[in-house]
């Protein structure tokens, strides 16, 4: 511990000035134009306030504390002890090491630094405790505010059965189903008809998609009734068959609630989350392209009711499933700020966490519902630190060694509890940060976020940028076709990256090129008074050779002014740029195109990774000499990893399922790694004898480390 | 020298070379030198009818092709360049300046002196060029000629140019790729030998010698390498030893394979021979260009400034918090190098070798620096012998040719051991300390965490000269850890998790050592590279000189 280390006046001396520089960087830069609710300076709330969370949400909620004037108390983990919440926080409390229920879901430890710290509210954050009614009820034991809705809705809506019953009993539209077992096949369509097509017919006993047929009309239905009894019996064993609706090509659509103490309750519009990956929201938008005003009202209205139901107060959310034909049913309700509220108070103007800390001191809404106004078009992407790669994101970690927010561009709000230097580490969730733009319409804020997405500077781990990109740029995307199945369907193979078109392609060349010969020409500028005179190559045009994938590029390069003209598969290429080595990004005009790449690597073999267009690419470029010498190099064959089995991520060993000298079959289980909360089953490529075992149960492993070796 | 020992022993140095050379290309030397060109044959009888400006451009025109097309595409299938394509590709364009490309070798014995075993330029290619502008003199054996055997010629025409480069104050570097000696001639080979190594030896410290070993290098010709100051390898395709694996096997009965026994992997991780190793041909002269740029001209020249893009005050927030809080805990001291030179772009020297010490050379806005930095991720970044001696080369180095030296200091102390102890590590550990202490390039040292024991003095101390010396918050100056100086100070006492904590509080910090100004300043990480820029500006101009001697006696 630093602090065992240090003598109190040095920790002191050196950080004093630290944090106040952060601080202010940290409310200055984030520009929080986006909301902008006047608090007002006589309605008083709390004077201390502790946040039971940690990263970019703990340190949102600090930023409206510190509007409102309010002492910040963070908790912390022992790793996480110079981490950014804790040195925004004015006071903080550490609670346990590094495991999540040893620290941030250590109820004692929490309530032990509510009480030393004197602390009037808790902020749950998300997640964590957040939904927890025992820590809400041991908070309200101590006469210390949550600032969240009361128990008996958090308990209500927590549970999936008895929240749907709710929803149904307030006239909220559930998805309609028979609940019992059909016998017949007449009966299934009899039943088919009264819920509406199209219909589910699902195994009762089933999982796994097996037993499963959706039927849109009758014959369909008696014919899935048929296959689908067979093949329950046959999988489970039990041939008893549920039906119900079938939402076909569902969105996930939700609406922001907000209500007080005083029964008043309001909707903020809704937020379009049905760009996801295993069920974990990756792009969301505000307002959604699909809802029209009448559908809106009509979501609108019956989340109120369903809020209203249970005597919600503070803000929370209703989830719904939207079909194709704009008919929604009621999924969930979360009791909590969602990760993806930025996007709500960007299109409303609403503080939302000032809103909840004044209903949690018992102020009524300051609104009407006619108050609450659709103003342009927020887009939220989650930057992950994962290898977008493999299976849409895999959790990576690291260390930020270059980290630069995108906040020098307009109408961009970064959401982020980390700052450069800071470690992704296995014990928590991996984003990096939430990236939320903001413009009058959708295509001006998917436009900046396309620039912001390309001027964000990661560095140390593996993120997400590239998929982000290609979603908000894909065409689908942009005609508002979406739905839960977004990725799966658009990415049937998995997500490799952008694919290239050929101009595009030809503007990437025509870059690595130019920015060799910048390198190149710099490497001749020594300076200072020299006793032997440098004698300069005064040369304005280099034939290059430029490798990019499989493909190789003669390259011409003729500079011109500040640029280079640079003739690429018999196509000119305008390049221009300030060719600054040294800076991560690297800002270039091509054909007139404003285009921002980043320079990943830059290595003396001529091996460059580019960022373009969010993808990294590799490229190799040579002179024309050492590309031609480069033909006699021999191919080095890289090591033959089917037989070995390498960590995927970084994690921790839960199970081993096989020792040495075990025969395991293709795809059969071999261990189980966990990361970020995660279980990955790793199976084996190949029919094999284990030859030796390099893990066991417990153990972290790193990215790349070897765990079974096959014969 | 024990194994060029066995060498003599096994029929004398010419053998040993022989034999060496045998298991690099079995068969292959004697079809060599048994080989004519029918082109050859052709040209030399029509000798007679051409002028002397047709001979000269027959002579030149002979020269490129060295030992002819079919030996070339030999060269090219095993993955390897000609002499010339490397000159070629090493230098600018345009700039090479061939010198002696009309001298041939003078050998007349076993039917030497026949025109068809005449080569123009003989089988080294040597001159002078330009890398980035810069002067350079090179030689590149050339394997195509006699497997690029040493002949008499072959030396003199190496050793003309190092004369030179010597004369004007350039580097060498030289490109090596040679079966050994000319057999044919005999102890004229050996002599050519020793004239490399003497001048090897009155250019060291004077000039930079790079060697790029990028085919066989064995037998007595490997010393030539030894005696430059960096020796970079090519996988796959390069080997350098004493003697070949067959005398191995008849001599020790050992069997080990010529990659196993003296290839790049070998010398680079093993042995500590090499400095660096890379993949191909292309790769390597590529490389070497690169490393080229960081380096003087000759010890009359200060450190290289080239063009910087990188802000010389640029704060590193990521400083702030790499040293980790529980001091046990290791962390990369890559990352604090990378973060603090410009643009991240570090050269590595034997960057798989001891890598308890990192060593390189980088560049602070722009002015070429040499980095040494114990890593705490490699055995604590603890000194041993290895670590020993790969510093203090590098130092040496540096201060030979007026780079400064920046020393990141977290060092646990020496290794302890028998194995450590018997192998001489107070004779190895003394080399650095002595490299430290007599260095006379501008010295800054960052403590960015433990500096232990003799440990502490040996790392570019204040003690031994340091002109800037900086302690981060999280260091810790001391004779050694807490619960080792407890153990020792309360021996025997109770409560000695009470005395280690006052310890710590006593010790554990940089307080002592600034105290007594042992450190210049206590410096925010994040402000290292904006002070090291501004001293180095300063110390540009230090002047400090050692006592006259003739040579000093560094415990070899």
């Amino acid at each position: 511990m630093a602090a065992h280390r240090l003598s109190p006046s040095l920790n002191r001396l050196l950080i004093a000035g630290k944090y106040a520089s952060l601080r202010t960087s940290c409310c200055a830069a984030h520009g929080y134009s986006q909301y902008s609710t006047a608090c007002s300076p006589d309605e008083k709330t709390f004077d201390k306030i502790l946040i039971a969370n940690r990263g970019e949400i703990a340190c949102r909620v600090m930023k409206t504390c510190q509007k409102m004037g309010i002492q910040t108390v963070a908790v912390h983990s022992d790793v996480d002890a110079s981490a950014v919440h804790v040195k925004m926080a004015d006071e903080a409390v550490c609670v346990g090491p590094a495991p999540t229920s040893k620290s941030y879901l250590n109820m004692d430890a929490i309530m032990e630094a509510v009480r030393a710290t004197g602390a009037q509210a808790v902020h749950p954050g998300y997640g964590f405790l957040s939904e927890n009614k025992e820590f809400a009820k041991r908070l309200a034991a101590e006469g210390v505010a949550f600032i969240g809705p009361d128990t008996h809705a958090i308990q209500a809506m927590g549970d999936k059965i008895e929240s749907k019953l709710i929803a149904k009993a307030a006239t909220v539209n559930t998805i309609p189903g028979y609940d019992g077992v059909v016998k017949t096949a007449e009966e299934a369509v009899k039943i088919s008809r009264d819920i509406g097509y199209p219909v589910m017919i699902k195994a009762s006993a089933g999982g796994g998609g097996k037993g499963m047929r959706i039927a849109w009309n009758d014959e369909e239905t008696r014919e899935g009734f048929r296959f689908s009894s067979q093949e329950a019996a046959s999988s489970f064993g039990d041939d008893r068959l549920l039906i119900e609706k079938f939402i076909d090509n569902p969105r996930h659509i939700e609406i922001q609630v907000l209500a007080d103490k005083h029964g008043n309750a309001l909707w903020l519009n809704e937020r379009e989350c049905s760009i996801q990956r295993r069920n974990q929201k990756v792009v969301e938008e505000a307002p959604s392209t699909f809802l029209d005003p009448a559908t809106r009202r009509a979501m609108g209205e019956q989340a109120v009711l369903l809020a209203r139901a249970v005597q919600y107060s503070s803000a929370g959310t209703v989830e719904f499933l939207v079909d194709s034909n704009k008919n929604f049913f009621f999924l969930e309700m979360n009791t909590r700020l969602q990760v993806e509220h930025p996007i709500t108070e960007c299109i409303t103007g609403l503080d939302l966490v000032e809103q909840m800390i004044r209903v949690a001191k018992g102020y009524q809404l300051q609104h009407k519902q006619e108050d609450i106004p659709i103003n342009g078009w927020a887009i939220e992407s989650r930057v992950y630190a994962e290898d977008p790669y493999k299976s849409f994101g895999l959790p990576s970690i690291g260390r930020l060694s270059r980290y630069q927010e995108p906040l020098s561009l307009s109408n961009v709000r970064v959401d982020s509890g980390i700052q450069e230097g800071s470690d992704i580490s296995i014990y928590y969730d991996p984003m990096i940060s939430k990236l939320v733009t903001y413009g009058a319409t959708r295509a001006e804020a998917l436009s900046r976020m396309e620039d912001a997405l390309d001027s964000y500077v990661i560095r140390g781990v593996t993120h997400n940028i590239s998929l982000l990109r290609e979603i908000i740029t894909h065409p689908r995307f942009i005609s508002g076709d979406i739905s839960t199945n977004f990725l799966p369907e658009v990415y049937p193979d998995g997500f490799k990256g952008h694919r290239l078109q050929p101009d595009r392609r030809r503007e990437l060349l025509a870059a690595a090129a130019a920015l060799h010969v910048a390198a190149q020409l710099r490497s001749q500028r020594v300076l200072g008074n020299l006793r032997v005179a440098s004698a300069p190559v005064h040369c304005d045009h280099w034939e290059l050779c430029v490798e990019l994938e499989d493909g190789r590029h003669p390259v011409q390069v003729t500079k011109s002014g500040s640029g280079f003209t640079v003739e690429v598969d018999g196509e000119k290429v305008e390049v221009e740029g300030e060719w600054n080595l040294a800076s991560p990004l690297l800002p270039l005009t091509i054909n007139d195109t404003h285009r921002v790449l980043q320079c990943l690597s830059r290595e003396a073999s001529g091996r460059l990774v580019l960022q373009y267009l969010g993808t990294a690419f590799k490229v190799r470029v040579l002179s024309g000499l050492a590309a031609q010498l480069n033909s006699f190099m021999p191919e080095k064959i890289p090591e033959d990893t089917s037989s070995l089995l390498r960590s995927p991520m970084p994690g921790a060993v839960v199970a081993v399922s096989v020792k040495p000298g075990d025969t395991v079959s293709e795809g059969q289980e071999i261990c189980v790694i966990e990361a970020m909360k995660m279980q990955n089953s790793l199976t084996a490529a190949r029919q094999a004898k284990v030859k030796s075992v390099h893990c066991k149960p417990g153990e972290t492993v790193g990215e790349g480390d070897l765990l079974v070796e096959l014969e | 020298m024990a194994a060029f020992t066995v060498a003599l022993r096994s029929g004398g140095l010419i053998n040993g070379l022989r034999t060496s050379f045998r298991s690099l290309a079995p068969g292959k030397y004697g079809a060599v030198a048994a080989a004519m060109s029918p082109t050859n044959l052709h040209w030399g009888c029509r000798w007679g009818s051409m002028t002397v400006k047709e001979r000269i451009d027959h002579k030149r025109e002979t020269a490129l092709r060295g030992g002819g097309q079919h030996r070339i595409d030999a060269q090219h299938k095993k993955g390897k360049l000609t002499a010339r394509e490397r000159v070629e590709l090493l230098l600018d364009p345009d700039t090479f300046v061939e010198s002696d490309m009309f001298v041939e070798h003078r050998c007349s014995d076993f039917g030497m002196e026949q025109d068809k075993n005449k080569f123009p330029g003989d089988s080294v290619v040597t001159g002078r060029g330009r890398i980035n502008g810069r002067l350079v003199y090179v030689f590149s054996q050339d394997f195509t000629v006699f497997g690029g055997s040493l002949s008499g010629a072959h030396a003199q025409k190496i050793c003309k140019i190092m004369d030179q480069a010597l004369t004007v104050g350039a580097p060498v570097i030289g490109l090596n790729d040679s079966g050994g000696a000319r057999i044919q001639e005999g102890v004229e080979s050996l002599a050519g030998y020793a004239d490399i190594f003497l001048r090897n030896v009155m250019a060291s410290g004077v000039v930079p010698q790079i060697s790029l070993i990028m085919g066989p290098c064995a037998g007595g010709a490997v010393y030539s390498p030894a005696l430059t100051d960096f020796t970079f390898m090519v996988k796959d395709t390069s080997y350098l030893f004493i003697t070949g694996p067959d005398v191995v096997k008849s001599v020790t009965n050992e069997d080990v394979t010529q990659e196993e026994l003296g290839g790049a992997k070998t010398h680079t991780t093993v042995s500590g021979v090499a400095h660096h190793a890379f993949e191909d041909d292309v790769e390597a002269l590529l490389n070497v260009r690169e490393f080229f740029n960081f380096l003087p001209l000759s010890n009359q020249d200060a450190a290289p400034i080239r063009e910087c893009h990188d802000c010389s005050d640029r704060l590193v927030h990521s400083l702030d918090t790499i040293v980790p809080l529980e001091t046990t805990k290791a962390y990369d001291m890559l990352d604090i190098v990378k973060a603090t030179v410009d643009e991240s772009d570090f050269f590595e020297i034997m960057p798989n070798y001891a890598k308890n010490i990192v060593v390189g050379f980088a560049r602070m806005n722009g002015r070429t620096v040499g980095i040494v930095g114990n890593q705490p991720k490699v055995a604590s970044g603890c000194l041993d012998i290895n670590s020993s001696v790969k510093g203090a080369r590098f130092v040496r180095f540096c201060d030979a040719f007026n780079i400064p030296i920046i020393t990141f200091v977290d060092v646990p102390g020496f290794l302890p051991g028998t194995a450590q102890e018997y192998g001489g590590i107070i004779r190895h550990g003394a080399k650095l300390l002595y490299a430290f202490a007599e260095a006379t390039v501008p010295k800054i040292t960052i403590i960015t965490r433990k500096a232990y024991g003799g440990a502490y003095d040996v790392m570019s101390s204040k003690h031994l000269r340091g002109d800037v010396n900086y302690a981060w918050p999280t260091a810790e100056v001391a004779v050694m850890g807490a619960k080792g100086a407890v153990q020792i100070i309360f021996r025997g006492k109770e409560n000695q998790a009470a005395a280690e904590a006052e310890y710590v509080e006593k010790f554990a910090n940089p307080f002592p050592a600034a105290l007594r100004g042992f450190v210049d300043d206590i410096i925010e990480p994040s402000t290292t590279r904006q002070r090291i820029c501004r001293d180095l500006e300063v110390l540009a101009s230090k002047k400090q000189l050692n006592p006259w001697k003739k040579h000093a006696n560094i415990p070899l």
